[in-house]
């Protein structure tokens, strides 16, 4: 079984770029499925039982969702292999643009779009500058020129990964991106003991622990502290 | 690479700055030290915070500065002169009505037929240079032989630049802003020259006429239209330029189709407006997702814009006697 990851902010279009991509597989009788995760909410997945495609949902609450990511993907493989698919597709929503649930050896896709200002691709970290493909999305909505420069700030922060534009609506150019995921040599029985690409952020403090009260002396543990300057004493 | 400082990179690659900033890297106190050395500086701590791969930071810049010099090198005989279309089979599976298509630059097709019949799968093709690999089985072309990979997967050397019907602009910049910006990105040489020229040009098309210190979220839907149309003559690098419909909205169709072509762009225009159909020395007839037929601009045809671009004229005039406020009679 082909395993992907997709990650990108909320909104960017990742259900819709799935959605549109496996019905271009599924054109080459690739059958493919999807487990959405997600933090609170998501009705993602009625989407895609709409299109009968084999979908989990799995919502972190109160977890870091890609803590939450990385402690499930395993059985989310086994899962996909026990469904037989040949494709299994994560969506994740990136939501502190810190992290990125990628593994290495295993395709991983970030999905960003063209309205979500000039200066997103400086923001956003891993996600977007480990990723092997770049998909942005919402090209119609903005000018060619604006779409130059976003694609091409894209490029300096990730000059290694394959950036192409999509419509999320007519679906123009998710067919290509098909023909960039399947690997039909890529066999993923399980990813046990395999590696995220980048480390996550080390967190652990008193708030971790479910402290709520507000002040230094409640303060413990890996706690950091704002350069506010001179003329604050 | 790995033997120059980050001054000496600098002025040997001017682009590299760009590059520094958008990851975040505060060059400037390391300029005599190579780049290896500037990452070194970094704590484990300061990795871990800003998120940090040097590995990646640093083979990136390679794969960069590899790029940027393709880009500047595209020399004069790697340029796009035609666009080759040839046959697939239409959603039936039944083969096109055509066998190729040639179109040479500073030439005009359009493409007409029905909303859903195909022509999102057409521009498509066109922009991932088809190899009989797509739901179509079309094969593109360029300058009569297989295109390079590279028109496929690099963001600078993009075949395509797609006008669409949208033209919103999402950016709070003025005009000169967004121009420079722009300029900036493709590594244009002489900014502000090539600034005067496109508003120049795109004051030409408006109907209204607009300066360099207008924010661009306050221009009307003509005068953006004229803008972004100037801005992908004169600026975008990509040889072919799709339209998906200039509606009337203010500007001048017959000129913006002029310094499309006059900037030896090849143009497909997605259109149902008979005047900007036949100024098109052919059109594309697409029904049931294949090509139907090319049909050629007749000589009838042409007669016939005549007469139509003088009607257009009639309504074009009284619309701007409405607007100066005239009494039309």
């Amino acid at each position: 079984m082909n395993l992907i990851v997709f990650s990108g902010p909320p909104s960017s279009g990742k259900t819709s770029i799935i959605l549109k991509t496996i019905d271009a597989l599924k054109q080459r009788d690739i059958s493919v499925g999807v487990v959405k995760f997600d933090c609170l909410y998501t009705d993602d997945d009625i989407l895609y039982e709409k299109a009968e495609i084999p979908v989990k949902k799995g919502l972190s609450g109160a977890l870091c969702p890609d803590h939450f990511f990385a402690s499930n993907i395993e059985e989310v493989v086994k899962w996909g292999n026990q469904m037989k698919l040949d494709m299994l597709i994560t969506e994740s929503a990136g939501l502190c643009n810190r992290c990125s649930p990628y593994i290495r050896n295993i395709k991983g896709v970030c999905v960003i779009d063209n309205l979500s200002g000039i200066n997103t691709p400086k923001k956003i970290g891993p996600m977007l500058k480990s990723a092997d493909i770049v998909v942005i999305t919402k090209g119609d909505i903005v000018s060619q020129a604006e779409r130059e420069v976003f694609a091409s700030k894209v490029n300096s922060v990730n000059p290694r990964a394959t950036t192409m534009h999509i419509n999320g609506l007519t679906g123009q150019g998710a067919y290509e991106l098909s023909t960039l995921l399947f690997d039909e040599e890529q066999q993923i029985d399980s990813v046990q003991g395999m590696e995220l690409r980048f480390p996550m952020p080390s967190a652990m403090c008193s708030y971790c622990l479910g402290e709520t009260r507000i002040g230094e002396a409640y303060q413990m543990g890996n706690v950091r502290k704002m350069e506010l300057g001179d003329d604050y004493e | 690479m790995n033997k120059l400082t980050i001054g000496q990179l600098e002025e040997k690659y001017p682009f590299i700055i760009s590059y520094f900033e958008e990851n975040k890297l505060d060059t400037s106190n390391y300029k005599d030290k190579t780049f290896r050395e500037y990452l070194d500086s970094f704590s484990q701590e300061d990795i871990e915070n800003w998120a940090i791969n040097k590995e990646k930071l640093e083979s990136d810049l390679e794969t960069f500065i590899e790029q940027m010099k393709e880009f500047l090198g595209i020399k004069e005989d790697a340029k796009v002169k035609s666009l080759t279309i040839l046959s697939g089979h239409n959603k039936s599976g039944d083969k096109e009505g055509f066998e190729e298509l040639t179109i040479n630059k500073s030439e005009i097709v359009s493409i007409v037929g029905p909303t859903g019949s195909g022509k999102s799968r057409l521009l498509a093709d066109i922009e991932w240079t088809a190899q009989r690999d797509t739901p179509t089985g079309r094969g593109i072309l360029i300058n009569g032989e297989m295109p390079d990979k590279k028109w496929r997967f690099s963001s600078n050397n993009k075949l395509v630049a797609q006008l669409s019907q949208n033209m919103n602009f999402v950016m709070d910049l003025t005009v000169r802003e967004f121009l420079e910006l722009h300029a900036q990105s493709r590594l244009v040489q002489d900014v502000e020259e090539t600034i005067k020229k496109i508003i120049s040009a795109a004051n030409n098309l408006a109907g209204e006429k607009f300066d360099l210190e207008t924010p661009v979220t306050s221009l009307s839907g003509g005068q953006s239209r004229a803008l972004m149309i100037a801005d992908t003559a004169i600026l975008s690098s990509s040889p072919i330029v799709l339209i998906d419909e200039i509606e009337n909205a203010g500007i001048d169709r017959k000129k913006a189709l002029e310094l499309l072509v006059s900037e030896d762009k090849i143009v497909l225009m997605a259109t149902h407006d008979p005047i900007l159909a036949l100024m098109a020395d052919k059109r594309i007839v697409i029904k049931n997702g294949g090509i139907d037929k090319i049909i050629g601009t007749s000589n009838e045809e042409k007669e016939l814009l005549l007469e139509l671009e003088k009607m257009d004229n009639i309504i074009q005039g009284m619309r701007n006697r409405l607007r100066t406020g005239e009494k039309l009679q």
